[in-house]
């Protein structure tokens, strides 16, 4: 299960839009490798009888009223885009060349 | 004038309420004091001294007019980068938000403001909160003041550095796995993890949701609580804040503080000492719990079987969160924008994957590819679902202890501080700093790191839990430790620093 090879942590690199350069993969898939490992020791800890936890506490959904409360401005809101126009984001191009 | 710096906030707020200084006077004399030392120590990643010596303004005006707005109104404070502030940038020490000023405050940055708390500034912190050394900020480590080329701890050692230099009284931090009580005890100050809820995540970038928490980094046990209880409390902006009162923890410090621990059972975790923990800071743990017996407290030694699993557990849970979290680091909205190189008119697509490369460091990659990896279809129920049961019995070995003690305690952290790089290429060897501040973060429960004494001339901490909601055990106990220690120390351990070198200040 630990084994964690070069080309499986450029895929994870690609899952995670992360454009690794071919030195930062020799580096992290060795790293990576040992964390694993060390991580491993739990995989028979646990029986399956044994609910997960997903929070500390209890969480139970919160409500409000449905009332306009004040929000962002679309000046603030757009205060830290990399670029804007007409009061809006602007972006890179969405679809692909193909 | 300089002493004003050395007084705990307490002092301070009643050195204000007594007239003997104002708050313009002793922020100036903080913001002197970060001039001087910080050069060396590199606590703050942003210095607002106009914004600062504003509200100092106001509260003393409010002083004279009669008002207060706070216990604290009037007493500077320096804010962890990984909160949002308004008029000040909030970079959580990555370059991916280099630059960049939030829109909103942070409900705990709202509570500090309006309780009249001039803001000096926003300090160091591993990238994303990533790290128990500073060295994982894009923007240089962090300095131990005891021993500037050592770590302060991580991943709040600005925050840690800031007071423990006496270049802020209170300071701001956030624990996900110890990031507030490792820097304490590696120090020599004193750090808290409330109950998970207890304090408002709103305004805190995420790293990993189900285990952050906001948190008090002072000098003194008094002062950390008086600090919760200014920024705790329900907050309807979280969803998971607890809609209860907040302990009265200041009580249970000034309760503590008279020494008397009689009726208090205190469980010694097996699990948590021994072995992987360096000797000195074992010595100071033994004599620490036996100052507790001396103060009537009764010893028992519990044993928690599965936190010998909990650092395997997290490794999964806090990078699963943090890879998802992080992915709204996407060069759209805010922060940094990437263009690959070479590629005409690139897609969103490729910008966003050259942004993130340029934008996030060694570690937060690698987190986000375990992450990633640990959430991947195949490896789902082994890792992430495996872990999460392990929260499960965690949960149950504090559940079962708390039976049998009212506290349990621990060195805070396995060894002192050490060398700045020794740890940065074994990512492994870096992680077992948190082996003793994790279970807190997995069960949600509070924790305090008070100081312990010195091994090898560096500080040791000294770690009190208590159940999730009963905050005020561990002031209570973190302020009889402090008591009786400073006692047979003369005054605080702070105090034993060395001098810090110091640039001259033009004023």
């Amino acid at each position: 299960m630990s084994d964690i090879t070069r080309d499986e942590v450029a895929h994870l690199a690609d899952l995670a839009r992360i454009d690794l350069s071919e030195a930062e993969i020799d580096k992290l898939a060795p790293q990576l490798a040992v964390i694993l490992e060390a991580i491993d020791s739990i995989a028979d800890v646990a029986t399956d009888d044994i609910p997960p936890t997903s929070h500390a506490v209890p969480l139970t959904n919160v409500f409000r009223e449905d009332v306009v409360r004040p929000g962002l401005t679309a000046e603030q809101a757009l205060a830290g885009a990399p670029a804007t126009e007409d009061q809006r984001f602007l972006v890179p191009r969405i679809l692909g060349e193909d | 004038m300089s002493d004003l710096t050395r007084r705990s906030a307490a002092e301070l707020a009643a050195a204000l309420a007594d007239g003997e200084t104002s708050s313009v006077a002793l922020t100036r004399a903080h913001l002197d004091r970060i001039a001087a030392v910080d050069g060396a120590v590199h606590a703050y990643l942003h210095v607002d001294a106009e914004g600062a010596l504003a509200a100092a303004r106001e509260s003393d005006e409010r002083r004279a007019r009669g008002e207060s707005a706070s216990r604290l109104d009037g007493v500077p404070i320096a804010v962890k980068d990984v909160l949002t502030t308004v008029g000040m940038p909030t970079t959580c020490g990555s370059r991916i938000l280099e630059g960049w000023v939030p829109p909103y405050d942070a409900t705990v940055v709202a509570r500090l403001r309006a309780g009249g708390l001039p803001l000096l500034g926003k300090t160091n912190m591993d990238e994303f909160a990533m790290g128990s050394s500073t060295e994982h900020s894009a923007y240089g480590p962090t300095h131990n003041p005891w021993d500037l080329e050592r770590i302060p701890g991580g991943s709040g050692g600005g925050s840690a550095a800031a007071v423990s230099a006496f270049a802020a009284p209170l300071a701001l931090g956030t624990d996900t796995g110890g990031s507030i009580r490792q820097p304490a005890a590696v120090t020599g100050s004193v750090g808290v993890k409330p109950t998970y809820g207890g304090i408002s995540r709103y305004g805190l970038v995420a790293m990993a949701n189900s285990l952050d928490q906001v948190g008090p980094v002072t000098r003194t046990v008094l002062d950390a609580a008086l600090l919760h209880e200014l920024i705790g409390g329900h907050d309807p902006l979280d969803s998971t804040s607890i809609d209860q009162p907040v302990p009265d923890v200041v009580g249970a410090a000034e309760q503590g503080a008279t020494g008397d621990l009689r009726g208090l059972r205190v469980g010694v975790v097996k699990e948590l000492t021994g072995e992987g923990y360096q000797a000195g800071v074992q010595q100071r743990f033994d004599e620490t719990v036996a100052l507790l017996v001396e103060a009537g407290a009764e010893v028992v030694e519990v044993s928690c079987p599965h936190f010998v699993h909990a650092l395997a557990a997290y490794y999964l849970i806090m990078p699963s969160e943090a890879s998802s979290n992080l992915a709204r680091f996407d060069a759209m909205r805010y922060g940094l924008r990437v263009e690959p190189e070479g590629v005409e008119a690139p897609s969103a697509e490729e910008v966003m994957r050259a942004t993130r490369d340029a934008g996030f460091g060694d570690e937060v990659k690698r987190r986000i590819i375990l992450g990633t990896y640990a959430l991947s279809s195949g490896y789902y129920d082994a890792y992430y679902g495996r872990a999460q049961q392990i929260r499960t019995l965690i949960s149950r070995d504090f559940a079962a202890a708390f039976e049998q003690a009212d506290v349990l305690v621990s060195p805070t952290a396995p060894t002192t501080a050490f060398k700045l790089g020794e740890k940065l290429d074994d990512p492994l060897a870096m992680y077992l700093n948190d082996l003793a501040t994790i279970p807190a973060n997995l069960a949600g429960v509070p924790g305090i790191s008070v100081p312990a004494g010195l091994a090898d001339g560096l500080p040791v901490g000294f770690q009190v839990l208590a159940p999730a909601l009963a905050d005020d055990r561990v002031y209570r106990v973190g302020a009889a430790v402090e008591t009786a220690l400073t006692g047979r120390w003369g005054g605080p351990l702070l105090d034993q620093a060395p001098a810090l070198p110091t640039t001259e200040v033009a004023r």
